[in-house]
């Protein structure tokens, strides 16, 4: 196997913007490896529309929005390697892979991309009590057995969290003729977008129980009822507001998360609120030439999204290589998130490093109603929007403009937070 | 056929029987309900080897513990599963309970188990760091250890079948009577069996099996135990496996490192009528959290991968009944084997085919072969060595279990070799597959795809475990069967 220059590390959504991004920058030494038989990433069991709004100003379905990608790859003739499974980055960027035909190679790479995606929360991590039968599955896994396998898990189905996957699957194991009986969520507020809400479980008559969650699982070896129970604010169950469900499916969709066991492994410092990388202005990790991007850096709504920050992890990855990437300036400013605001991507930032402006993307912890983001500038407030509403399940994110940074060379901390009006 | 001896059960007690008794030239047949061997009370247990102070000196439990746990190091070597000697620390935390370290100490000494040593509080967070400030006094024991109970389960079980032993899956007896000349007649819901000895290995059921042939009656009630299982990231917050010293309060839970690098916190004990109550509850999750950060103060239970429960089968007597049922002197319990049940397989299996050798004058069998070797884990070659294999054999250089980096060509052997998988249960138990923190999501519908292909069978007759565990109904509506 010969070097690249660039190896990025998936071929989902992140990985192909990322690819194309760099090698139209310039970078003529790129090698995508992806884990699975087909470039495209979870995309390719995403059948339903909904997808590209914002790319492309159209409604396409999830293979739709990767192929457009996977072909833009194809055409710039970007190599990549299928079925092959990254086993270790080194520090030193060195990447060990492995596939049925090259065996275990290494390849000595000067930047690299990481654009892993994400994994789902297993009921384990939920210890959630009960049997452990069979027709529990993770919403996403349910996903693949019927859109790619053909396969239906059950008839009678009760989805435990409303994420986006386990609303969207409300309505496809609709559309098979499932009955979906129920959609439980322990938090006050739904996970997921609220277009979701509307279009899978409304339309559908398919009822939403906030503060909800399932305290027992029945069936030795097919699940075949599950209780349901509100919770307090403390998020323990209610006596005496328990009610059973018969099924013999159950979803969950109860959290994603940033599959960064490689990122850890090669020593990049991670977040702990979004068990991604740190990231700098160039989705630059703490290891020089390493990047990230899309849900392995933090889960995103909107793939359109991941489109357009692997873009830049990917243009920034071509900089690095070509030896084009801006000096580091010294200046550092700190981002932090307050009243509300989780977290931020980037971590910190250098304002002579940026292009011109500079996305900032956040969640924050709980629903706020006509409420303002605010930005400040060390104390100094500099910006103050009203949204009629913000949710934790719907990415926020405010642009900075180069030219205000470099207007003050002093600033060290930048901060975001949610003012009540 | 007339077989010399069928062993009912092929958990870890009925397959340690069974590959004893293959040593001779006996025909050998074991029944098992389930749909793979280690499918009971062996599948969900704390995996730890005992060392022996525990049990009361001169009883069974003793002799079989302490005999058992010498025997684990060349045994896991020929069996080839992993095991290790961590050694353990019952650890107490109130000075006014300290005597009961002693006392231990004292029983291990009467049991004959050796390298036990007393630490001051100071001395045992020596070695264990992050053990509570309150410990006072810690017996440690160097000899015990901790086992895969799946691999030496289907250790023991490959072994007794490549050295002649039939294995009948889905073979639930149900009646045993005797024929005039002495042999005797087993009723399952697959045919009828005939043998000469009966050797009864049926866990939490082996009070009703000893029950239809002696009037000696046995009483088995299952205990339920609930467990926690930690990721990976956690391990390294204990090196040895940490006991806490009962107390007037009650007992503890144990906290151990696993011999794959995961931490196992349980269990709860909760006597059941239920011979198959394997559920977890909120009041036993929160029991474990409770005891187990008492003494581990750091441990991190937020990284839970999976919670489970088993059942062990405890006789009113208390102890281990291993021998004739009285009359019959061919019906051979080994009943009540709840902890340390694990630790005295190995010598149950010694004890019980020897008392059924002398019974039937059986010779030694030349052919008989003790070596088994696991499933090959390319993890621990070299590079080198794993394009080798890779070159040999493509399946090994594609990953099926993300997680725990399991490979094709490992599932294949998984299902390929003697009383090979046929489960995702099985596929798991023998390769790790699934077994890691995003627990089968991604691998489930791949490991479903080889199985299919290797074995035949379509995807809607996979289960996670045989039975009524499949994993998908039927196909969607707009897929046509060709």
């Amino acid at each position: 196997m010969k070097d690249y220059d660039i190896v990025i590390v998936g071929g989902g959504p992140a990985g192909l913007a990322a690819a194309a991004a760099a090698k139209k920058a310039g970078s003529d030494s790129i090698l995508i490896i992806e884990r699975d038989r087909e470039l495209g990433g979870i995309l390719n069991q995403c059948i339903h529309n909904g997808f590209g709004l914002h790319t492309f100003k159209e409604e396409l379905t999830g293979p739709e929005y990767a192929q457009r990608f996977i072909d833009e790859v194809l055409t710039l003739g970007i190599d990549y390697r299928l079925d092959t499974m990254v086993m270790d980055i080194a520090p030193d960027k060195t990447v060990t892979a492995m596939n049925r035909t090259d065996g275990m190679f290494q390849i000595k790479a000067k930047a690299v991309v990481l654009c892993m995606g994400c994994r789902e929360r297993p009921r384990g991590a939920l210890n959630i009590p009960g049997y452990r039968p069979a027709g529990i599955f993770s919403a996403g896994t349910a996903q693949r057995l019927v859109n790619i396998e053909g396969y239906m898990p059950g008839r009678e189905v009760v989805i435990l969290g409303s994420g986006d996957i386990g609303l969207i699957m409300a309505r496809r194991m609709t559309l098979e003729g499932a009955i979906v009986k129920v959609v439980a969520e322990v938090m006050p507020y739904s996970g997921g977008l609220k277009r979701n809400i509307v279009q899978c479980l409304n339309d559908f008559d398919i009822p939403l129980l906030l503060s909800h969650t399932v305290i027992d699982i029945e069936g030795k070896e097919h699940i075949k009822a599950v209780t349901i129970a509100e919770v307090g604010p403390d998020r323990k169950p209610i006596k005496g507001t328990e009610v059973r469900y018969t099924c013999d499916t159950l979803l969950l969709s109860v959290g994603l998360i940033p599959e960064n066991e490689l990122s850890r492994n090669a020593g990049v410092e991670m977040n702990p609120v979004t068990n991604g990388p740190i990231v700098n202005e160039s989705l630059e990790t703490s290891i020089p030439g390493v990047f990230a991007c899309g849900n392995v850096l933090h889960v995103h709504d909107l793939v359109d999204f991941v489109s357009e920050e692997a873009k830049k992890a990917g243009e920034n990855a071509a900089a690095f290589v070509l030896g084009k990437a801006q000096e580091e300036s010294g200046q550092k400013i700190t981002l932090h998130g307050e009243s509300g605001v989780r977290y931020t991507v980037p971590s910190h930032i250098d304002p002579k490093r940026l292009s011109d402006n500079l996305t900032v993307r956040f969640r924050v912890g709980d629903i706020y109603k006509d409420s303002y983001v605010s930005v400040y500038y060390g104390n100094e407030r500099v910006r103050h929007v009203k949204k009629r509403i913000i949710a934790p399940g719907e990415m926020e994110q405010v642009v900075l403009l180069k030219d205000d940074l470099l207007k003050r060379p002093e600033l060290t901390d930048i901060t975001l937070k949610i003012e009540e009006a | 056929m007339l077989y010399d001896v069928i062993v009912i059960g092929a958990g870890i007690t009925g397959a340690a029987v069974a590959r004893e008794l293959s040593r001779y030239e006996l025909s050998v047949c074991v029944l098992e309900k389930g749909e793979d061997v280690c499918s009971g009370t062996t599948k969900a247990n704390s995996a730890i080897i005992h060392a022996g102070y525990d049990a009361l000196p001169g009883s069974m439990k003793a002799k079989m513990n302490v005999e058992g746990n010498r025997m684990f190091d060349e045994l896991s070597k020929t069996l080839d599963f992993p095991f290790r000697r961590n050694g353990s620390f019952v650890v107490c935390l109130d000075e006014n309970e300290k005597d009961g370290i002693r006392s231990l100490y004292d029983r291990g000494i009467k049991n004959g188990v050796t390298d036990m040593e007393i630490l001051d509080g100071e001395g045992a967070r020596a070695l264990e760091k992050n053990l509570s400030e309150k410990t006072v006094s810690v017996l440690y024991a160097k000899t015990a250890g901790i086992v895969c109970p799946f691999k030496m389960n289907i250790a023991y079980a490959e072994n007794a079948y490549e050295n002649g032993a039939d294995f009948f899956f889905n073979t639930e007896v149900e009646k045993i009577s005797k024929n005039n000349d002495g042999t005797w007649l087993l009723s399952t819901n697959n045919g009828t069996y005939k043998t000469r000895v009966i050797v009864n290995a049926a866990g939490v059921y082996a009070d009703k099996f000893h029950n239809m042939v002696s009037e000696k009656k046995l009483h088995i009630t299952p205990r339920r135990g609930e467990y926690n299982l930690l990721d990976k990231t956690a391990g390294g917050i204990v090196d040895r496996t940490i006991f806490q010293l009962p107390t007037k309060k009650g007992k503890g839970v144990l906290v151990a490192p696993t011999v794959h690098g995961n931490v196992i916190v349980g269990p709860t004990s909760v006597e059941t009528p239920d011979h198959e109550e394997t559920r977890t509850t909120q009041e036993g999750i929160d029991f474990l959290t409770e005891k187990a950060v008492s003494c581990i103060p750091k441990l991190p239970m937020r990284q839970v991968i999976t919670g489970f429960a088993g059942l062990r089968a405890h006789e009113d007597g208390g102890d281990f009944i291993l021998g004739p049922a009285d009359p019959e002197e061919t019906f051979f319990d080994c009943a009540g084997i709840e902890s340390p049940g694990l630790s005295s397989a190995p010598a149950i299996g010694v004890l019980v085919s020897g008392m059924i050798k002398d019974r039937l004058k059986a010779k030694e069998k030349a052919s008989f072969k003790p070596e088994r070797k696991d499933i090959l884990n390319p993890a621990n070659l070299s590079i080198e060595e794993r394009n080798r294999l890779i070159k040999e054999n493509p399946a090994y250089g594609r990953i099926i279990c993300r997680c725990e980096s399991v490979t094709e060509g490992e599932i294949i052997d998984a299902i390929r070799r003697p009383l090979g998988a046929r489960s995702l249960d099985g596929i798991k138990r023998r390769t790790r597959a699934g077994m890691g923190r995003c627990q089968a999501g991604f691998c489930s519908p791949r490991v479903m795809e080889i199985i299919c292909r290797e074995t035949g069978l379509s995807l809607t007759d996979i289960t996670k475990s045989g039975g009524d565990s499949k994993i998908v109904m039927c196909r969607t509506k707009g897929v046509r069967e060709d």
